[in-house]
């Protein structure tokens, strides 16, 4: 196992790229320690996929390189990288008994069978799949199968990095909670290195220590999940991230102070010195939204039930602005206020976080 | 208004669908919410026509319609795996049932580009299939559904293959697409918060059996048994075993509380109690309700909130609340139940003492 580092990387699937948008990969720097928990998060498109079969060696890149540790592989074909892949329709061998599914890599390679016996039961014991190693595995659920395919990965030690490619997308709901925390679970005790590509931000955020927000073939933000929530770096991973995402209101700054359509909103950030002609904007999440006596006049337009959360719509003329409150929190009738904690309110220009450029 | 009566639904000597009785909410929204193989792909299908009762019958609008073939109903249906016409663009595409229905090409014109417009389609319409992403592709055969003013409306987990935020915005944005339609809609999820935020009503499926069927909020926070609350929970309902004893409700030996209200009444006896995660807290010093000890499994922190699985009496209980909380993996650490908002089974999954 080794540190992975992603120089300069740039891609693209033309033969001569020439817009920027020709690019799938822009410029990408990146660097996965080694037990790291990662998520990369994005949308379709974004070019997460692409960087994935770039390290897998599926993808030779237009430029940059691939180091584990200090050995660049940028030309090594995919079956000399030592890389796990999970997928997301589990690969499991139908015909064979679980045991079989996750001896194969072993087997593969060659290891003594009485070196395989004690791998595979140590790996089932961790999946909880040691009930099942006798039977086939084509009568397993699909989390079943799953973690056969995940338990594939495992068995390996001369892995480098497991990779998972939206690994509970088919999942239902009451499985992936399971499931999910498993993975987390198994990352704590056996401390492998893990990627994990996903347009699923609540995925991406329980799982990763770090997470990597990508778009349009560029990287974001990367930061734990509660920087990502709490200080987005660009209105796009403030909108991406969060359910609903923060809301994002047009405003003037005068003399330090930001204004939403006259009113004065206190930030964590506001200053002068936005170039002329830059669009300026005020980014609050939901959370952050209360009702109060007095503050951005609003109309109370909708209330959704969420179960445990209310969101609740509001307009102050045609800008909406959501609030997220608790399941049994009061919600005023129509005409109301709304005011936001100054600590989570930040000024962004140009899409960016006033104060931090762009400089990525 | 569309209804199953007495509706069975047998393969071989397998039933799919054991008889139900529905009549669904005319001119609004209902889902249909279960797991994978609950029996919302039937259902779906039966309302169709494209398959057949194997006793019951499906009514609409006061007539028998079952038998009624697939091509005679006016339905529309968009199922997970969309299908587009390949060789259309995205215009031909959403026109296609307009033509077929003889639509007068001004009013045909207005009703593609409203309804592109809607689903942000607008810029695409000159494309074909192939060269649109999994999600324009789906919002294409969604709008070909949306087009024409059918009576019955047919979405089988129409937005699974989407992005979550794409996802996001069409589940806002597809109940006011039908708000000034009569037409009903039924709509297949496996995601209890998707049929909540859809805002109709909510029928809750498991293992070919309607378990309940209401207003989505009160099916939510009311259920009548244990299957209905473990369907319509996410993140997954706790559940334990207790003990009523006279006035108590005993979850182990050190932990108890007193039964409230007609809870009371009840026999003594084993009862199941649900609890849903975000009614279980972190304690700290003075909080409110019944503390527990647990033995740390796992904690997901999301940002904003923190998931904390942990260990109570040989049980996996999960809790779910606002801010990052922080638990080493075998620590023990205090948790609060806040079990005004129990539910409460009887042996045989009813509800009781509500």
């Amino acid at each position: 196992m080794a540190r992975i580092q992603l120089e300069q990387l740039r891609h693209s699937y033309l033969a001569r790229p020439a817009a920027d948008a020709d690019w799938a990969l822009k410029k990408v720097n990146m660097q996965w320690d080694d037990g790291g928990a990662y998520a990369l998060l994005g949308p379709s498109g974004c070019g997460k996929t692409t960087l994935l079969s770039i390290v897998s060696g599926l993808i030779r890149p237009s430029a940059g390189r691939v180091l584990f540790g200090d050995v660049d592989i940028t030309d090594r074909p995919p079956d000399q990288r030592n890389i796990a892949q999970v997928f997301q329709f589990p690969v499991v061998y139908d015909t064979m008994s679980v045991f079989d599914n996750l001896a194969f890599p072993l087997r593969n390679r060659g290891v003594a069978e009485t070196q395989v016996e004690p791998r595979v039961r140590e790996i089932a014991a961790l999946l909880d799949l040691e009930p099942m190693l006798a039977q086939r595995a084509a009568g397993l659920t699909a989390d079943g199968k799953q973690k056969i395919s995940l338990g594939r990965g495992l068995v390996r030690a001369d892995v480098n990095v497991i990779m998972l490619d939206e690994p509970l997308t088919v999942i239902d709901p009451h499985l992936k909670w399971r499931l999910r925390s498993k993975l987390k679970e198994l990352h704590q005790r056996i401390g492998m290195t893990m990627v994990y590509v996903t347009h699923d931000q609540n995925e991406a955020m329980t799982f990763a220590d770090q997470v990597v927000v990508m778009h349009e073939g560029m990287v974001v933000q990367t930061g734990t999940p509660v920087e990502l929530f709490e200080r987005p770096r660009h209105t796009f991973v403030g909108h991406f991230i969060g359910s609903p995402g923060m809301n994002v209101l047009p405003c003037d700054v005068e003399g330090g102070v930001a204004r939403f359509a006259g009113n004065p909103v206190p930030t964590a950030n506001a200053a002068d010195g936005a170039k002329r002609g830059a669009r300026t904007e005020l980014g609050v999440r939901p959370e952050f939204v209360r009702f109060a006596d007095s503050g951005i006049p609003v109309r109370v337009t909708q209330v959704s039930d969420a179960g445990r959360n209310r969101i609740v719509e509001t307009r102050h003329g045609d800008t909406v602005i959501r609030a997220l409150l608790d399941e049994h929190a009061p919600v005023p009738a129509d005409i109301a206020h709304v005011g936001f904690d100054p600590q989570f309110t930040r000024l962004y220009v140009d899409g960016w976080l006033a104060g931090e450029g762009d400089a990525a | 208004m569309l209804a199953l009566r007495s509706v069975v639904r047998r393969v071989g000597t397998q039933t799919h669908i054991h008889e139900t009785n529905l009549e669904f909410q005319a001119g609004g929204f209902n889902v249909l919410l279960g797991t994978t193989l609950a029996g919302k792909t039937t259902l779906m299908q039966l309302l169709a026509g494209l398959v057949q009762p194997s006793a019951g019958q499906v009514w609409f609008d006061g007539r028998d319609v079952t038998g009624v073939p697939v091509q005679k109903r006016n339905v529309s249906m968009v199922f997970q795996q969309f299908i587009n016409y390949p060789n259309l663009s995205v215009y031909d595409n959403i026109a296609s049932p307009l033509r077929v229905a003889r639509t007068p090409i001004a009013e045909l014109r207005r009703r593609v580009g409203h309804i592109a417009e809607l689903l942000g389609l607008a810029p695409l319409l000159k494309r074909r299939p192939a060269e649109l992403s999994g999600g324009q592709q789906q919002r294409t055969a969604l709008a070909r559904a949306l087009v024409k003013d059918a009576d019955v409306v047919l979405l089988d987990e129409p937005l699974a293959n989407l992005d979550y935020k794409l996802r996001e915005g069409l589940r806002e944005e597809l109940p006011r697409l039908f708000a000034d339609r009569s037409c009903t809609v039924v709509y297949a999820t496996t995601e209890p918060v998707e049929a909540l935020l859809l805002s109709g009503y909510t029928a809750t499926l498991q293992a070919g059996r309607v378990t309940q069927f209401g207003p989505s909020s009160a099916v939510y926070r009311d259920p009548v048994d244990l299957a209905t609350a473990q369907v319509f929970s996410d993140p997954p309902i706790n559940t334990a075993r207790v003990e009523k004893q006279g006035r108590r409700i005993r979850l182990s030996a050190e932990v108890g509380w007193d039964a409230e209200g007609t809870l009371g009444n009840l026999p003594d006896g084993p009862y199941t109690v649900g609890l849903r995660p975000h009614h279980v807290l972190p304690a700290q010093a003075g909080s409110a309700g019944v503390a527990v000890d647990g033995k740390i499994l796992i904690t997901e922190i999301s940002g904003s909130e923190s998931v904390v699985h942990f260990n109570l009496g040989g049980l996996t209980w999960v809790s779910l609340s606002h801010g990052v909380r922080r638990f080493a993996v075998g620590e023990h650490a205090r948790f609060a139940l806040d079990v005004a908002h129990c539910l409460y089974f009887a042996p045989d999954g009813a509800r009781v003492g509500t």
